[in-house]
């Protein structure tokens, strides 16, 4: 199967697999850093979508993993049916979940903002139907497109698995510099602040809040369609990310981008650690240990401990 | 610039705050609206601006109806608020403060220079969370927050609240040199009454929602006319 991604594409594993080659020769323990970036990758991704709904807009997605299974199956119908190279394909897997998340804002989520439990509750609805509506739709399961670029020569680790590693990176920074550094995140988080008083300096809220629960969409479908060639494509695969994802809302604290990139850095270490140790299974139970652990020292998470730090050291200087 | 307000009722949840309110405010005036505690007059400027649905009445701005139009749609017409308490956004930098402020005004780099010569203390600070400034500081920044705009009528929501006494002084300077400089027409609300008696051209007294009093020229600087409606 094309990969879509061409030349770049082929010489893709070979330039990792040399220089992880160069790195083992110097004494790096590549195995073991390769799983905990493994593990930085997935948690980060899985989480990106809903800390930015949950971080900006005080608002729980509980459909988030349906979210990233319309993003996946976006992206292999793409791939299948319409035989679309695997990039644009998940560039639509993306924009596609981007569009219905923009409409689910304005037709139902914004009729509930400050009502936690209500918004639960309905986006819980809405996972349970777009799971079942998935399954009458298209049935049980579609066929997978396949990992592109094989394995990493000299290493039995996926080469497609080693490029999410750096897409996880960009895609975080690429959401930190939306945020923070453009006129459209700054009025954001102006609107998330005070509403009122945005309104006041001209800020088209409603605007506001539809586009930042469309970008949270839309970053939850991008995760499906990344991990669109490497999983199972069934309706239910949106499960297959929520402990990962809720665990690090829960860790990351109050500031969004920095809480999860701070997160994923933990938890996929510890996850690392104990899935290699005892399983998959002990890997999870490690991470919601992990999350109360956090929870009972650290009320404002892992961003609370790094801002105590920063003011720390500020104080000597 | 024109602002005539007719028959002005207004309230939270159909409890009544505003009863029958009427007045007008002239191109180029600076006028104060004053009153003790909880008779209404944030409630009047929040109904001005949109952040409250009035029941009934009307608020023409430049021979146009403004009721039923949204604040972010009064902003556009270059109306400026500063509100009380100043409400800056806390966790954003006095800049990106000001950035909001200028979702009306358009990117017009001579309007920060403007504004930094009247506050220069917001260019030093320009990188700083805007919560971590005194008192003063964030009334300054909400004024200016509101100048980016380009507005030409300002509504501000008692200027002195909170803010050191020589800050005040500077800040009521400030408000009278923009009239000076830009033009710019000012309906302000106040308890303060050197605040008042150093900025207003004219007043309006509100009690219990509505007005009782207009006071004028020279009736301004008498202060006992004004204690009236200030001390409790
Ligand atoms: N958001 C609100 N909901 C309900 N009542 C309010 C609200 N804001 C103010 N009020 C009431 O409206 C009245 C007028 O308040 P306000 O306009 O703030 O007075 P002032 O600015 O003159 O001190 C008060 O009785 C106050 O309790
Ligand atoms: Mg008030």
């Amino acid at each position: 199967m094309t990969s879509g991604f061409g030349a770049t594409g082929a010489l893709t594993p070979l330039i990792i697999g040399d220089f992880l080659g160069f790195l083992d020769s110097i004494g790096v323990p590549v195995v073991q850093l390769l799983q905990i970036a493994d593990n930085f990758a997935f948690i980060t991704l899985a989480a990106i979508g809903l800390t930015v709904i949950f971080g900006m807009m005080g608002v729980i997605n509980l459909a988030h993993g349906e979210f990233i299974m319309m993003g996946a199956y976006i992206t292999t119908l793409s791939v299948n049916v319409a035989s679309l190279p695997l990039p644009v394909a998940m560039l639509l897997g993306a924009l596609g979940t981007a569009a219905f998340g923009a409409v689910i804002e304005r037709t139902i989520v914004r009729r509930l903002y400050g009502r936690l439990l209500d918004s639960m509750i309905v986006t819980f609805g809405l996972g349970l139907i777009l799971t079942q509506g998935t399954r009458i739709i298209f049935g049980n399961t579609l066929q997978s497109i396949g990992t592109p670029f094989g394995e990493v020569p000299g290493y039995t680790y996926s080469g497609y698995r080693v490029l999410l590693m750096f897409v996880a990176i960009a895609v975080l920074s690429a959401a930190y510099l939306v945020f923070t550094r453009t006129e459209f995140g700054i009025r954001a988080r102006a609107t998330i602040q005070d509403a009122e008083t945005a309104r006041a300096m001209g800020v088209d809220t409603d605007r506001m809040y539809t586009t930042t629960f469309a970008i949270g969409s839309g970053l939850a479908g991008l995760t499906g369609a990344l991990y669109a060639p490497s999983a199972t494509i069934v309706p239910g695969m949106g499960q297959a990310f929520l402990v990962e994802s809720f665990v690090t809302v829960v860790t990351g604290g109050s500031t969004v981008l920095l809480g999860t990139t701070l997160a994923g850095g933990v938890l996929g270490t510890i996850d690392a650690i104990f899935s290699n140790l005892y399983g998959n299974f002990f890997g999870q139970l490690a991470l919601l240990l992990t999350a109360i652990i956090v929870i009972r020292l650290l009320p404002d998470g892992l961003t609370g401990l790094a801002y105590r730090i920063r003011d720390k050291l500020g104080e000597r200087q | 610039m024109t602002l005539e307000i007719s028959g002005l009722n207004a309230g939270y949840d159909g409890t009544p705050i505003l009863r029958d309110v009427s007045f007008n405010v002239g191109d180029g005036e600076i006028v104060g609206i004053v009153g003790r505690n909880g008779v209404g007059k944030t409630t009047l400027l929040k109904t001005i601006m949109g952040l409250l649905d009035p029941e009934s009445g009307s608020i023409q701005y430049n021979g146009e109806e403004l009721t039923g139009k949204a604040a972010n749609e009064h902003a556009r017409r270059s109306i400026g608020y500063v509100p009380q308490g100043r409400d800056v956004f806390p966790t954003l930098t006095v800049r990106e403060n000001l950035l909001v402020g200028e979702t009306v005004g358009g990117d017009d780099e001579t309007r920060y220079e403007q504004v930094y010569d009247y506050f220069p203390i917001l260019e030093e600070r320009a990188g700083q969370d805007a919560g971590t400034l005194s008192g003063g500081q964030q009334q300054m920044l909400a004024i200016a927050r509101a100048l980016v705009g380009g507005p030409d009528l300002l509504l501000v929501d008692e200027p002195s609240e909170g803010v050191q006494p020589s800050i005040v002084q500077s800040i009521t300077e400030d408000l009278e040199e923009i009239n000076d400089e830009f033009g710019t027409t000012i309906l302000f609300v106040e308890q303060n009454l050197s605040v008042i008696q150093g900025l207003a051209d004219r007043c309006y007294a509100i009690d219990r929602g509505t007005i009782v009093d207009e006071i004028t020229g020279d009736a301004v600087s008498d202060q006992e006319n004004l204690e009236e409606y200030l001390v409790v």
